[in-house]
């Protein structure tokens, strides 16, 4: 999803400068550890003070900007063509469609021994919640016993879901195609 | 959910328009009762073009529990209120649509027996 590529971006760019700031340190500790060279004088050094001061600021604003910016994206308000409710129960998930009429079904795991070659272990399920394509959606995601959450990373979402309290989150995809998620939330006894 | 209505603002009232003041019903200035004048014929388009429930300003964050029960104290509240002037109840079906978008259904089937049984903790 949009979200989910931005999200992305986000954390390549980051990574990028984490990469660079470690490359660095390295550098200078092998350089320290490797050099014969002593200095006994040095008193104070304002310019090197001040570039390390003001580099690592300005990083710093270089991650803030694109982090915010994703942040505001991710809250706007858009108007859905849908809304489904997940509904978080010990140990599976009922989806409801009540739009138009009242459309509820559960959704269990399939397990591992049932699996027919091909299929992923531990993600498959035996009904599946289907979208449509290119439809800005609402998921409204609640629990009916314990805390669970409802997270598909390929969409970029996770939405706890607490009992008592209807969770309101949105996306909206741009390619057909089946995208897994797991409960994100300690739910059970083991 | 105020609708135009289309009349002249100087025509002359009739003399059944003429109402006392003490029922305390909204007035235009020809002394109808404005609910009686908001015809449904928006609600109805509203209703027949009906996708999701839209965007409600009032719930803008991530909780819609109370989105999703006052929709529900809503149409109780207007059915209510429009039974009791003997009124058409097809404007408060929209509240209707937007709670069973919003809330899930053993919510509702809970508020429902609880209406029933009279110990629903909302005010209708």
């Amino acid at each position: 999803s949009p979200v989910m590529e931005e999200l992305l971006h986000l954390h390549d760019h980051a990574l990028m400068v984490v990469f660079l700031i470690s490359t660095l340190v390295l550098y200078i500790m092998l350089a320290m550890i490797s050099t014969k060279l002593t200095n006994k004088f040095i008193l104070d050094s304002q310019e090197i003070e001040i570039i390390w001061t003001v580099l690592p600021a300005v990083i710093l604003i270089l991650i803030a900007l694109p982090s915010l910016r994703i942040l505001y994206l991710m809250d706007e308000i858009n108007d859905p063509h849908l809304t489904i409710k997940a509904v978080g129960h010990q140990w599976y998930w009922s989806y409801e469609y009540t739009d138009y009429e009242d459309l509820g079904f559960d959704t269990y795991m399939i397990p591992t021994q049932d699996l027919a070659p091909g299929q992923f272990r531990l993600l498959e399920a035996d009904h599946r919640m289907v979208v449509p394509v290119e439809s800005p959606l609402r998921v409204l995601v609640t629990a009916e016993d314990v805390l669970h959450s409802w997270a598909v990373p390929a969409l970029g979402v996770k939405m706890d879901a607490v009992p008592g309290r209807l969770n309101q989150t949105a996306f909206i995809t741009f390619r057909p195609g089946i995208f897994y998620g797991q409960c994100s939330e300690i739910c059970g006894a083991n | 959910m105020v609708t135009s209505v289309s009349r002249h603002p100087l025509r002359l009232c009739s003399p059944s328009d003429v109402r006392t003041q003490r029922e305390g019903l909204q007035r235009n200035i020809c002394g109808k009762d404005i609910q009686q004048l908001k015809m449904p014929d928006h609600i109805d388009e509203k209703l027949k073009n009906y996708r999701t429930a839209p965007f409600d300003a009032r719930f803008p964050n991530t909780n819609q529990t109370r989105n999703c029960f006052q929709n529900y104290l809503d149409f109780h509240r207007c059915n209510k209120a429009l039974s009791a002037k003997d009124q058409d109840t097809a404007p408060c079906m929209w509240y209707q649509r937007v709670y069973k978008s919003l809330c899930p259904m053993s919510w509702v089937q809970k508020w429902d027996e609880q209406v029933e049984a009279g110990s629903f903790p909302g005010k209708i």
